[in-house]
C-alpha cells in the first residue's frame, strides 16, 4: 500500500505541475508559461542545494542569498569584456592590495604559532593587523577610485574574462565553493539555530559587499549588459528561414522568437537540472550518502564510531553551496542583469527554505518538485492576489479608499500564502509532498520532529 | 548532578603587555593636548562631538536592540528556539502604533510635547500580542505537546515570519512611514552652543530621550516581574529545568502563554521606539533580525542581563566602527586626510556578524553563561 | 491485611520493546523508609519511575492511601501528595534556594513561611544561602535543596531517586539522619540507593531487585543478617 503511494505520488504531482503550467499557457501565453518554467528550473537547482546541506545533513544554512549572489557575481566576473582602462588605472594598485592583504594574513596567522609567550602574542597580532590594514588601505584607496572614475557610467570596474557566460555556471559553483569553504571552516562547528543566524549574518555582509565595491562589479550601478548564451530575439526576426518557420507553424514573429529563445533557455537549464538531480541521486544512494544521512539522525552514535562529523558537515555545505552558486549563476544568465539591490533574503533564502520542507527534505525529488510548485504559486500569487482582492472588494464603491489601499497592497498577499503554505504542510505533513524514501528497517515511521537534533 | 555554573570567574589576570600598550597610547594622545593653547576646549570639543556622534545614538540604538533582544531570549528561555519572525512581530507591533496614532491624532488628542505614538502603544501592544497568541495556539502549540525538535520550531517560526510579514504589508504597505510628532530636540545643537560657547554642537532628540527612559522603565518592570512575582520565578523555573517545573505544578501553557505576552509587549515597544527615532519600514524590521540575534547571544542567549549588555555591545560597535574620527581627531591635534573611519557604514552587518562569530567562536555561551544551544 | 499506604503492585513496564520490570512489586508505609537496592540494570530507578507515573504500566497497578493513580500524570500525582526528588537536575540552578522552595510551594502557597521555617531547622544550610542560586551549591548542598523543595509540596509520600550520588561521605551521614527524621515526622519515605548497606540499615523495609524481580524483601535488619544478600549484594 504504501509503495503504491510512493510510486503514485510523484508522477500525479508532477503530471499536476505540467497540467497548471499547461494552463497558464492557454490561458495567458505561452511566453509567460515559459518565463515561469525558466525560473521554476533555477528555483529547483536552488532547492536542491538547500537538500543537500538541510536533507542529507541537516545543516542550518540560512545564507542561500548569499551563494546565489556570488554565483551571480561569477557571470559578471566571466562573461563581461575586461575593461583594459580600468585595469591600466588601479590594477597594479589592487594587487598591491592584495599582496600586503595575504602577506599580513600570513603574518597574523605564523605570528600565532611562532609567539611563545601568551601574553605577547595578543599585542603583537594587533599591531602586525593594524599595519596590514593601513598598509592594504593605502593601496586599495586610491586604486577603488581611480578604476571607478573610468567612464563610470558605462563601466567603473574590472570587467570580467569575456568568456563564453554558460562557463560562469562552472565558476558560480567554484567561486561559491572557495567562500562555502571559508565561512564552512568558520562556522560548522555551531550547532544548528547558531548556524543558521551565523549564515544568515554571513549572506548578508557577502550582498553589502556586492553592493558597494562597485570596482568588483559596479555594485547598486548594476550590469546591464551581460552577454546571452543563446540567440537575441531580433536576430531571429532577421532571418529569413525563422520568418518562414513562423509563417508555416501560422504564429507571430514577434512572439515565436520569444517563445524560441525561453525554450533554448529552458533546454540548457533542464539540461543542468537533471544532471545536478542525477548526481545528487547517486551521491545520496552512495555509501556516502548512506554516511550522512546516519550523521543527521545520530551525530553522537556517528562521532563515536569515528567518522569526522565537522569535516563531513565541510563537504556537503560545500557541495550544497556549490549548487546554489551555479543556480545564481544561472539566474543572472537569464536575467541577463547582475542587480546587487534584488537580492533580499526572503526571496533567495527563506523562498528557498519553503520550496525544500513543502517538496520534502531529503527527497531531490522532492525538492525538485518543490522548486517548481512554489516558484509557480509565488509568481501566479502575485497576479492572483489583485485578482481575488478585485473580486473580494467588488462591493466597495470604485474610489473607496480601502479597496485603492486593498488593490494596492494586493501582491504581498504571496508573503501570506508562502508563510500559511509552509505552515500547513509542516504540521500535515512534516516531512513534505514527497517524504524521504527510508531503508526498510521501519525508520520511514519517524517523523521530522524527532530527528535533526 | 547538573552542570555547575559558575558565576564567580577565573580570577583576572593582569596582562602587562596591554597594560603598557594602552598607557602608550593615552600618553601619545595626552600630551600633544596638554601641550597646546585652547587644549582644553578643544578637548571638550571632541568629547562633545563623540558623545553627539557615538555615545547617544550608540545608548538609544543599545536600548532598542536590548528590548528586541530581550524578547528573544525570553522566547529561547522558555521555549528553546530562535523565533526568526521577532523582528516582523516587531514591525507588526509597531503597525498597530502607527495606525492607533493616526486615529488618535484624527481624534485631536495629543500628548503634548511628547508623541502620541506613547499614548497610541497599548494599542499597537494588543495587537501584537493577540497575533503572538493566535501563532501559539494554531501553531506552536502543537509542536510543544508533540516535545518537537528545536529545528522544527524554528521552521514554523519562519511560517510565521512570513504571514506577519505579509499582513504587515497588506495593511499598511511595504513603504516608509513616519510618525514622530510634538517637539523634536530637547538640546538643540544651536542651543548647546550658545550655552556652553563650544564650537561643536549637541543634541538630544525627544525620542533618544524617550527611548532611553522608556527602556530603563521597562526593563526594571521586567525584571521585577521576573524576580518578584510567582508567575515570573515560575517561568525562570520553568526555563531552568522544565521537568522539575512540571513537578512542581507549574503549568508549561501558562509559562508559554506569559512568554509570548511579554515577547510581543517588548518587540512593540522596541519596534515603536525605532520606528520613532529613524522611521518604520517593514523591510528594516526583518533586517534588525540579525543585531538583535547578536545582542542576544553575545549576551548568552537564554539570559535576560545578557540581552541588554548584549544590545549596547553591538550597538556601539557598529556605530563605533562606522564613525568617521576625522573631526574628533582634528581637535585632538591630529590632522589627517582620510576620514578615519573603520568600516563603511554600509558594512555595518559585517560588525554583527564579526562580533557573533567571534563570540561564539571563543566564548559560546556569551558573557552571562546562558545555554549551549 | 490491610494494604500499604503506597505500593506498586505486580508492576510491568519498560522502554521501546523490551520490559524492565516484570511483575516487581514496592510498598511503602506511612512512617516508614523503604529502601530499593540491587545490582546495576535490576530496574530500580525504573521501579521508582513506574511508581511515580514517569514510565506508563504495561501491568500492575500503583495505589495511594487505597486509591488507584496508576492512571495520574506526575504532577498529578504530586497533588495528590507524592514528592519526588531526582536523581540529577533536581534544583533550578539559577533561582535562589528561598525561589527554589517558593517553588516546591507554587501549587498551594498558603503558609509558606511556616513550611519554610520548619524546614531551614531541618536544613541550616537553606537559612544561611537563602538569596544564593542554588546552581553554586556543592553536590551535597544541592542534594538537601532538592529534599526541601520536594517537602515544600506537603507529601505524604517522599520518593528520593538516589539522593547520595555524588555527596561526600560525611554529608552522607548527615542526609540519611535528617530522612530519617522526615519519616518520623510522619511520612513515607521510598529511596533508590547504591550505597546498599548504609541504607538498609536504616530502612523499615527492603526491596532488592534482580532483572526487574523482586529477588529478596524484608526488614532492613534482616536483609543485612540474611547470609545470601549479603554474599550477592553486600560484597560478603
Amino acid at each position: 500500500m504504501r509503495g503504491n503511494i510512493t510510486m503514485g505520488r510523484p508522477f500525479w504531482l508532477a503530471l499536476a505541475m505540467a497540467t497548471a503550467l499547461g494552463a497558464v499557457g492557454v490561458l495567458q501565453s505561452w511566453n509567460v508559461a515559459l518565463a515561469i518554467l525558466n525560473l521554476q528550473l533555477i528555483s529547483a537547482v536552488m532547492a536542491l542545494g538547500v537538500n543537500i546541506q538541510w536533507g542529507y545533513a541537516g545543516l542550518f544554512n540560512f545564507g542561500i542569498m548569499g551563494f546565489t549572489a556570488l554565483g551571480g557575481l561569477a557571470a559578471v566576473l566571466v562573461a563581461m569584456p575586461p575593461v583594459a582602462e580600468a585595469w591600466a588605472a588601479g590594477g597594479r594598485g589592487m594587487a598591491m592590495a592584495a599582496i600586503t592583504m595575504t602577506g599580513t594574513a600570513a603574518a597574523v596567522w605564523a605570528l600565532q604559532r611562532l609567539i611563545r609567550i601568551k601574553a605577547l602574542r595578543g599585542p603583537a597580532v594587533v599591531l602586525v593587523f593594524v599595519v596590514g590594514l593601513a598598509l592594504t588601505r593605502s593601496f586599495y584607496g586610491p586604486s577603488v577610485a581611480a578604476i571607478e572614475a573610468v567612464d563610470s557610467s558605462v563601466t567603473g570596474f574590472l570587467g570580467g574574462l569575456g568568456l563564453p557566460i554558460t562557463l560562469s555556471w562552472l565558476a558560480g559553483g567554484a567561486l561559491a565553493a572557495a567562500v562555502a569553504w571559508v565561512i564552512g571552516r568558520i562556522t560548522l562547528g555551531l550547532q544548528s539555530d547558531y548556524l543558521a543566524i551565523a549564515t544568515l549574518g554571513i549572506s548578508a555582509v557577502l550582498v553589502a559587499v556586492l553592493k558597494n565595491e562597485d570596482w568588483l562589479a559596479r555594485g547598486v550601478k548594476n550590469v546591464t549588459t551581460l552577454p546571452r548564451p543563446v540567440p537575441y530575439e531580433q536576430d531571429l526576426q532577421g532571418q529569413g528561414w525563422f520568418m518562414d518557420l513562423a509563417a508555416r507553424v501560422g504564429m507571430d514573429p514577434f512572439l515565436l522568437s520569444g517563445i524560441v529563445v525561453k525554450a533554448l533557455y529552458a533546454l540548457l537549464l533542464g539540461s543542468v537540472l537533471l544532471a545536478l538531480f542525477w548526481l545528487s541521486h547517486r551521491a545520496l544512494h552512495s555509501p556516502w550518502g548512506r554516511m550522512m544521512r546516519a550523521i543527521r539522525d545520530n551525530r553522537d552514535a556517528a562521532e563515536a564510531m569515528g567518522k569526522d562529523v565537522t569535516r563531513r558537515h565541510l563537504q556537503v555545505f560545500i557541495l550544497g553551496s556549490t549548487v546554489v552558486g551555479i543556480a545564481g549563476a544561472m539566474l543572472v544568465t537569464l536575467n541577463g542583469q547582475f542587480t546587487p539591490a534584488a537580492y533580499n533574503p526572503f526571496r533567495y533564502t527563506f523562498l528557498v527554505w519553503v520550496m525544500v520542507i513543502v517538496g520534502g527534505s531529503g527527497n531531490n525529488g522532492g525538492a525538485i518538485l518543490g522548486g517548481f510548485l512554489i516558484w509557480f504559486l509565488w509568481v501566479q500569487a502575485e497576479v492572483g492576489g489583485p485578482w481575488l482582492m478585485a473580486m473580494v472588494t467588488s462591493g466597495l464603491q470604485e474610489d473607496s479608499p480601502l479597496r485603492q489601499h486593498l488593490l494596492n497592497v494586493a501582491p504581498h498577499m504571496r508573503q501570506l500564502l508562502m508563510g500559511v503554505l509552509l505552515l500547513v504542510v509542516l504540521r500535515l505533513s512534516p516531512q513534505g509532498l514527497l517524504p524521504e524514501q527510508r531503508g526498510k528497517h521501519g525508520l520511514a515511521q519517524q517523523q521530522i520532529t524527532t530527528e535533526h537534533s | 548532578m547538573a552542570t555547575k555554573t559558575e558565576t564567580n570567574g577565573p580570577p583576572r589576570e593582569w596582562h602587562r603587555p596591554w597594560g603598557i600598550a594602552v598607557g602608550v597610547a593615552l600618553l601619545l594622545i595626552v600630551l600633544p593636548l596638554v601641550g597646546r593653547e585652547g587644549a582644553g576646549v578643544n578637548l571638550l570639543n571632541a568629547l562633545v562631538r563623540f558623545a553627539n556622534f557615538v555615545v547617544i545614538p550608540g545608548m538609544t540604538y543599545g536600548s532598542q536592540l536590548a528590548l528586541g533582544a530581550l524578547g528573544v531570549t525570553l522566547i529561547y528561555a522558555v521555549m528553546r528556539f530562535s523565533d526568526f519572525a521577532h523582528g516582523d512581530t516587531m514591525a507588526f507591533g509597531a503597525m498597530g502604533v502607527i495606525l492607533a496614532t493616526r486615529v488618535l491624532q484624527g481624534m485631536g488628542i495629543s500628548a503634548g510635547p511628547l508623541p502620541t505614538a506613547l499614548l497610541a502603544l497599548p494599542f499597537g501592544i494588543l495587537g501584537a500580542v493577540t497575533l503572538a497568541l493566535v501563532f501559539d495556539r494554531t501553531v506552536y502549540r502543537f509542536y510543544r505537546r508533540q516535545r518537537a525538535a528545536p529545528v522544527t520550531f524554528v521552521i514554523a517560526s519562519i511560517g510565521a515570519m512570513f504571514v506577519t510579514n505579509g499582513l504587515v504589508r497588506l495593511i499598511i504597505g511595504p513603504s516608509d512611514q513616519r510618525f514622530a510628532d510634538g517637539a523634536r530636540f530637547i538640546i538643540r545643537v544651536q542651543a548647546f552652543k550658545e550655552m556652553t560657547g563650544l564650537s561643536e554642537g549637541l543634541a538630544l532628540r525627544t525620542t533618544q530621550a524617550i527611548t532611553l527612559v522608556v527602556a530603563v522603565v521597562v526593563v526594571l518592570a521586567l525584571f521585577l516581574f521576573l524576580n518578584r512575582t510567582s508567575l515570573g520565578k515560575a517561568m525562570r523555573a520553568y526555563a531552568d529545568n522544565e521537568d522539575l517545573a512540571l513537578l512542581s505544578g507549574i503549568n508549561p501553557e501558562r509559562v508559554a502563554l506569559w512568554t509570548w505576552i511579554l515577547a510581543a509587549t517588548l518587540a512593540t515597544i522596541a519596534g515603536t521606539l525605532y520606528g520613532l527615532d529613524k522611521s518604520f519600514k517593514p523591510f528594516t524590521y526583518f533586517q534588525l533580525l540579525l543585531p538583535i540575534f547578536a545582542s542576544a547571544i553575545v549576551g548568552g542567549i537564554g539570559k535576560p542581563l545578557g540581552a541588554i549588555a548584549g544590545g549596547f555591545v553591538v550597538a556601539f560597535s557598529e556605530i563605533a566602527l562606522t564613525y568617521p574620527y576625522r573631526k574628533v581627531l582634528d581637535y585632538l591635534g591630529f590632522e589627517t586626510d582620510s576620514l578615519v573611519q573603520l568600516l563603511s557604514a554600509d558594512y555595518k552587518f559585517a560588525v554583527c556578524f564579526i562580533i557573533l562569530v567571534v563570540v561564539l567562536i571563543w566564548r559560546p555561551r556569551g558573557i552571562f553563561q546562558g545555554r549551549v544551544i | 491485611m490491610a494494604d500499604p499506604f503506597l505500593i506498586g503492585e505486580a508492576m510491568t513496564c519498560g522502554y521501546g520493546d523490551a520490559n524492565i520490570l516484570h511483575g516487581c512489586t514496592i510498598a511503602v508505609e506511612q512512617g516508614e523508609i523503604a529502601v530499593i537496592v540491587g545490582p546495576n540494570g535490576a530496574g530500580k530507578s525504573t521501579a521508582m519511575k513506574a511508581v511515580f507515573g514517569l514510565l506508563p504500566l504495561r501491568g500492575g497497578v500503583v495505589r495511594l492511601g487505597g486509591q488507584d493513580i496508576s492512571t495520574l500524570t506526575p504532577p498529578d500525582r504530586v497533588a495528590a501528595g507524592m514528592g519526588f526528588v531526582p536523581q540529577t537536575n533536581n534544583v533550578f540552578p539559577s533561582l535562589t534556594i528561598r525561589e527554589n522552595l517558593e517553588m516546591g510551594a507554587y501549587l498551594c502557597p498558603q503558609n509558606i513561611e511556616d513550611r519554610i521555617a520548619q524546614l531551614t531547622n531541618l536544613f541550616p544550610i537553606l537559612k544561611e544561602r537563602s538569596q544564593q542560586p542554588a546552581g553554586e551549591l556543592s553536590g551535597g548542598q544541592r542534594q538537601q535543596v532538592a529534599v526541601a523543595r520536594a517537602m515544600m509540596t506537603q507529601p505524604r509520600v517522599l520518593m528520593l531517586d538516589e539522593p547520595t550520588a555524588g555527596v561526600s561521605p560525611i554529608l552522607v551521614q548527615e542526609l540519611f539522619a535528617r530522612i530519617q527524621e522526615i519519616a518520623a515526622a510522619g511520612i513515607a519515605v521510598l529511596i533508590v540507593e547504591q550505597n546498599a548497606r548504609q541504607a538498609l540499615s536504616l530502612a523499615h523495609r527492603g526491596f532488592v531487585l534482580v532483572q526487574g524481580k523482586n529477588r529478596f524483601t524484608g526488614t532492613g535488619q534482616d536483609l543485612l543478617n540474611d547470609p545470601d544478600v549479603r554474599q550477592s549484594f553486600l560484597g560478603g
